[in-house]
């Protein structure tokens, strides 16, 4: 008798888990010549209100986590990556990459992390500054993150760019929730599993598959978000963004759809960008 | 008088067992009514005023309470047509401040008594408690039943000093706290309800908060079936306030459905249910904002006490 293959079922990851979307639905993805790769969870706005609960509870206690051991993990994660890259490889290409161009993107992401997970006790340095004042005041600004942030990653490519504007934010201290790309989201998935074996713990990262169109006002206007990083060109999106992320003053980021294939795409300025900066004023004696 | 008179510990060898599958079965049927937009506005509005705003720490200093009884008279000016809760409930030494803060409002002033939350005191030193309580103007006086004696069998002693202490509250409204918590059974909790309402309570309530599990949904539904039946025996309806626990919207909401399904809609209403919480009203508070507004809330902008 032939076996029966045992398909993979592709789920959310919310708060260290892998549930089901909670509205049930589901969105075919197929690979170019048009066969079915797999059911995704289409999830809804309850969904991502339900991941912004459980990034909220992560925050305090993942902005306590010292820059060494935050490295360490994001150094993790790049170690897990490349243990499963043939994994990675073969989903990529299901999406229609050739052999090739999936071992880069899989192989940029891993340097990705560990180019982030360097910059964890640096960034700090680069940003946080002792300011000149006019009176007896030691003045200092210091870098702290913005807390829970939700990104929409780009649509291509699926790994490369889900990391790329993941690791950043994360190794700031952030606990994110990023809605993968709608196209090629298989390898958003089988990262999250990554990301359960790397010590990363639950909540600091919610992934979510869906459609961006579905979601993207509930992230502008959600109140209890504090940064929305989004990464795509259209003008009349981003314009929507901007306004309905007024109520909260809740900062955005717009990135271009391509961002990440150019030497641009890893910088400390990406970390920066989720950061707030805090100014103390420390009396000292007059001299 | 004859009231008084006829006053006796019925018979707790005769009063239904609840088997515990069975009652999760019926709860989760509860749990899964869709209550959506109009419907769910108007919930959550009753589950407000159906909230008795709670501070029992001992870190409570006059200025929490006043802040508390603020908050219990304004939740949240921004949001047109919002009742108020139904009842501040402090410490004995608390209340005459919370009467002050609350005066020419509806709100009652309810105040824990009887050695709370343990109810390790002997009989003189709790009635003393609950009559100062009063004295400095509870509305609602919120007992602890000695469960020491309860699970000891001594029956006779809880009755007793239920209705001793229902006589000293006068017209002040007597909650008895059962402490589900540490009655083990469904069947004990069943059993300790029945005492309670014969004793006299005016409401009957789950848990003080300080111990876990407080209130749940099993054993909220075992008492309102006791509530149930002693009106169906006496004819005099009898007050819940499940309480501890309960910090969401929609787990109030599973609540209000399984007191119309159990009793019905003569008790939906705040003289016959409460909720003793603290955190559940923010929570009320930003579904309430989220309907109006349609965007999802964030506790940084609502008060905290």
């Amino acid at each position: 008798m032939n076996r029966l293959d045992i398909h993979k079922t592709y789920k959310l990851y919310l708060g260290g888990k892998f549930p089901r979307t909670e509205s049930g639905r589901y969105y075919p993805v197929h690979d170019s010549s048009g066969n079915l790769l797999a059911n995704m969870c289409l999830a809804s706005r309850k969904d991502f209100r339900n991941a912004v609960v459980l990034a909220r509870k992560a925050q305090p206690a993942w902005k306590r986590v010292t820059a060494l051991n935050k490295g360490q993990i994001l150094y993790r994660i790049a170690e897990m990556l490349e243990a499963r890259k043939a994994q990675f490889i073969t989903e990529l290409s299901a999406h229609g990459l050739s052999q090739q161009s999936a071992k880069k993107e899989v192989e940029a992401a891993i340097d990705s992390l560990v180019y982030y997970a360097g910059w964890s006790d640096k960034y700090q340095q680069l940003f946080s500054t002792v300011n000149p004042v006019s009176s007896s005041h030691f003045n200092f600004s210091v870098v702290e993150p913005v807390g829970v942030v939700a990104i929409k990653a780009p649509e291509t490519p699926g790994l490369l760019g889900l990391v790329s504007m993941l690791a950043p934010a994360v190794v700031g201290g952030n606990t994110v929730i990023i809605l993968a790309s709608e196209q090629q989201p298989l390898t958003a998935i089988s990262f999250a599993e990554v990301l359960h074996s790397s010590d990363v713990p639950g909540g600091v990262v919610n992934i979510l598959t869906g459609k961006e169109q579905e979601l993207i006002s509930h992230m502008a206007t959600h109140m209890d978000v504090n940064a929305l990083v989004y990464c795509g060109s259209d003008k009349t999106v981003r314009q929507s963004i901007s306004e309905l992320s007024s109520d909260n003053l809740k900062r955005t980021i717009f990135y271009n759809q391509d961002h990440w294939d150019k030497a641009q795409g890893e910088s400390p300025y990406i970390i920066e960008a989720t950061q707030e900066l805090k100014t103390t004023w420390h009396p000292t004696k007059a001299s | 008088m004859v009231a008084q008179l006829i006053k006796m510990l019925p018979d707790l060898h005769n009063i239904p067992l609840f088997d515990a599958t069975g009652v999760n079965e019926r709860i989760d049927r509860f749990c899964k009514r869709s209550i959506k937009k109009n419907s769910k506005a108007s919930g959550l509005k009753l589950a407000l005023s159906m909230v008795d705003l709670t501070t029992l720490e001992g870190k409570d200093t006059e200025a929490k309470v006043r802040q508390l009884c603020y908050k219990a008279m304004h939740p949240h000016d921004l949001l047109k047509d919002l009742p108020s809760v139904a009842a501040v409930c402090v410490y004995p030494s608390y209340v005459g401040i919370a009467k002050k803060a609350l005066e020419g409002s509806a709100i009652q002033v309810a105040s824990v008594a009887t050695a709370f939350p343990s109810g390790q005191s002997k009989l003189s030193v709790k009635l003393d408690d609950t009559r100062f309580a009063v004295d400095q103007g509870a509305d609602e006086i919120d007992m602890v039943i000695s469960r020491g004696a309860f699970l000891s069998g001594n029956y006779q002693y809880v009755f007793d000093e239920i209705a001793a202490v229902k006589e000293v509250c006068g017209k002040a409204h007597l909650k008895v706290i059962l402490e589900t918590g540490e009655l083990d059974t469904l069947d004990n909790v069943r059993k300790a309800s029945e005492i309670a309402l014969y004793a006299g309570a005016d409401f009957i309530k789950t848990s003080t908060g300080k111990i876990q599990p407080a209130a749940t949904m099993q054993v909220t539904y075992v008492m309102l079936q006791a509530i149930k039946d002693y009106y169906l025996a006496t004819g005099k309806m009898v007050g819940m306030k499940p309480a501890g626990g309960i910090s969401t919207s929609k787990i109030a909401l599973q609540y209000l459905v399984m007191l119309n399904e159990v009793l019905g809609e003569r008790w939906m209403n705040k003289h016959y249910f409460r909720f003793g919480a603290s955190s559940l009203l923010n929570d009320l508070l930003m579904q309430l904002v989220k309907l109006d507004t349609g965007a999802y809330q964030s506790p940084d902008y609502f008060s905290k006490d």
